[in-house]
């Protein structure tokens, strides 16, 4: 016998099924995620769904959320590492409202993170879910057009051609000058793209304790890095996989190990270098940690008194 | 048989039976069958709709034939129908023991990419990893095939005809093969550079030892490359036999039609 569910408190003006997919996408959605988890880096077809938002805005990381998620979990979702970015302000109020989760920038509290182009900074425990967008799932694509050949070549590990870019990249910057969406061997065995995350975030992929989802909406397909997988980074012998370095600091909390995003401020070509993750600066500035532009409040009249040269 | 005692012919590289290709009801090919000896050049000759592309792709291996066999001299298996084989195993014998050199270069180069980066492709595919070797490999192939190795770094497109050929013949040869296809090499070019692109297509395989199927219907090409011939019509082979035989004495009608309407100037 089943007790009666009681209603919610917005009952009046839900119009949509819980978490907005209906049952039968969402039981869809996660039999493709338990075989893309079972072969890790495989891309598995889905049926896509149109969602509220254009594709290239994440629609795919929206299916792959709705399809886990439930009222117990709470949700983090980042733009380029920030938490307050339009974007992922509008997807986190989107869960929010259709399937009534508590909302969190903290990294240490979130058990589902939705991510575009970056992995936050703090590690990732055991029982948490990072939902990747992804706008090209397939790390071929560029050098070779045809899906039927791409698939082919991720049937037989044909993957030299990946090789081609990288020499490409050697040959015209005398270093591997590719900054993100930097492919990756998963259990070497799968070539995959890791979706246009900073080269910085690739090695937080192996071993991860995390499990990773990525969804294309448009490209409909999704795939998986189960906890605790080998990921590599390709590379070369004599030019070896390296990720970004800043001489820079964070100008708000001095974090010399995070991944740093350059500010221009003026015309006069000044700059700064901030944590891209908005979290883990936040919560450095909080254990007091100051960069050396902390507490620097704009001089609005000084900067109307001496326009910028 | 009468085995000459003391002398043992070569076992064949390349061995066609009974190659036959239908497309539906109209005739590709028909009942085509020779060998190939290792560091032999056969020229397949005859006027357009013949079926030599045809012949080509299906020994080639892009396109599976009707009923017939193609057997190839592979490193792992031996002499076997490539057909027979698996799809990956196939395909990485084309990679490792074979080159196509295509009429137009956009279809054997990857426009996108440096000419460079093309012709080391086929080392990366093969599995090296080791950018300074792979360069080094690349510049000595441009100089092989007489192309200005400071240019190294760019795109095929701005690159003429000719030499965009160049880089597609250093592609199919670098990783060293064993056996080349050419689907009309130098037909897209004026005769100067076509002369040119012959004579050192000549000095390679000659240099190599390289087994060549070259396709063409330019009877110049055919009297300067190959050993053997093959004169085709309508889709099957008229004539066989040594390149200055069929072309000096002619037997068949369709032949002795093809070698006299070549211009003489």
């Amino acid at each position: 016998m089943s007790t009666p569910v009681p209603a919610r408190a917005n009952a009046p003006e839900r119009y949509y099924n819980y978490a907005y997919l209906d049952e039968q996408t969402k039981r869809m959605i996660r039999r493709s995620i338990l075989k893309a988890l079972a072969i890790p880096g495989y891309q598995v077809p889905f049926g896509s769904r149109e969602m509220p938002v254009p594709y290239g805005w994440g629609t795919g990381g929206i299916q792959l959320t709705a399809a886990i998620i439930g009222p117990d979990d709470v949700y983090k979702c980042i733009d380029q590492g920030a938490d307050d970015t339009t974007n992922a302000v509008s997807i986190r109020r989107f869960f929010a409202n259709v399937a009534d989760v508590a909302t969190t920038e903290d990294t240490g509290e979130a058990t589902i993170i939705q991510t575009r182009h970056r992995i936050p900074e703090k590690p990732l425990k055991q029982g948490q879910v990072l939902v990747y967008q992804v706008p090209q799932p397939e790390p071929l694509r560029g050098l070779e057009a045809r899906e039927t050949e791409t698939r082919a070549m991720h049937a037989y590990e044909e993957y030299g051609l990946q090789y081609v870019s990288l020499y490409e990249n050697i040959s015209a910057y005398g270093r591997i000058a590719a900054t993100a969406g930097y492919p990756v061997m998963v259990e070497e065995r799968y070539l995959m793209s890791p979706s246009p995350i900073p080269k910085f975030d690739n090695p937080k992929m192996a071993q991860n304790e995390a499990v990773m989802l990525f969804g294309a909406g448009r490209e409909k397909r999704i795939y998986a890095v189960p906890p605790f997988t080998r990921v590599r980074s390709l590379d070369f012998e004599d030019y070896p996989f390296e990720t970004q370095t800043w001489e820079e600091t964070c100008a708000l909390c001095g974090a010399e190990d995070s991944y740093l995003d350059e500010v221009i401020l003026d015309d006069a070509g000044d700059k700064m270098f901030v944590c891209s993750d908005s979290h883990h600066c936040a919560e450095r500035r909080a254990a007091g940690h100051v960069g050396p532009m902390a507490g620097h409040t704009l001089d609005q009249d000084a900067a109307l008194k001496e326009p910028a040269q | 048989m009468n085995a000459i005692p003391g002398r043992i012919a070569p076992a064949p590289l390349l061995s066609v039976e009974g190659l036959t290709k239908w497309y539906g009801h109209v005739l590709g090919c028909r009942d085509v069958a020779f060998d190939l000896r290792p560091g032999e050049v056969l020229g397949i000759v005859g006027e357009s709709g013949s079926g030599k592309t045809t012949l080509l792709n299906c020994i080639s291996g892009k396109l599976t034939p009707t009923s017939g066999e193609v057997r190839f001299d592979t490193r792992r298996f031996g002499l076997t129908d490539i057909y027979g084989l698996s799809e990956p195993d196939r395909r990485r014998m084309q990679r490792e023991e074979w080159g196509f050199v295509h009429q137009n270069p956009r279809d054997g180069l990857r426009m996108r990419v440096s000419g460079g980066a093309n012709v080391a492709e086929p080392l990366m595919n093969l599995g090296s990893r080791h950018y300074g070797n792979m360069r080094q490999a690349t510049i000595d192939w441009l100089d092989r095939v007489e192309l200005d190795t400071r240019r190294i770094d760019d795109k095929p497109r701005n690159f003429s005809g000719g030499m965009q050929q160049r880089i597609q013949v250093a592609r199919n040869l670098i990783h060293g093969p064993r056996l080349v296809f050419m689907d009309e090499p130098t037909g897209g070019l004026d005769v100067s550079v076509q002369a040119r692109l012959l004579d050192l297509l000549r000095e390679l395989v000659r240099d190599l030892g390289l087994a060549v199927i070259i396709v063409t219907h330019d009877m110049a090409v055919a009297r300067l490359m190959a050993d053997r011939l093959m004169v085709m019509k309508g889709g099957e082979v008229v004539e066989t036999g040594l390149t200055d035989q069929v072309l000096d004495d002619p037997q068949h009608p369709y032949t002795q039609l093809l070698v006299s309407s070549v211009l003489q100037i």
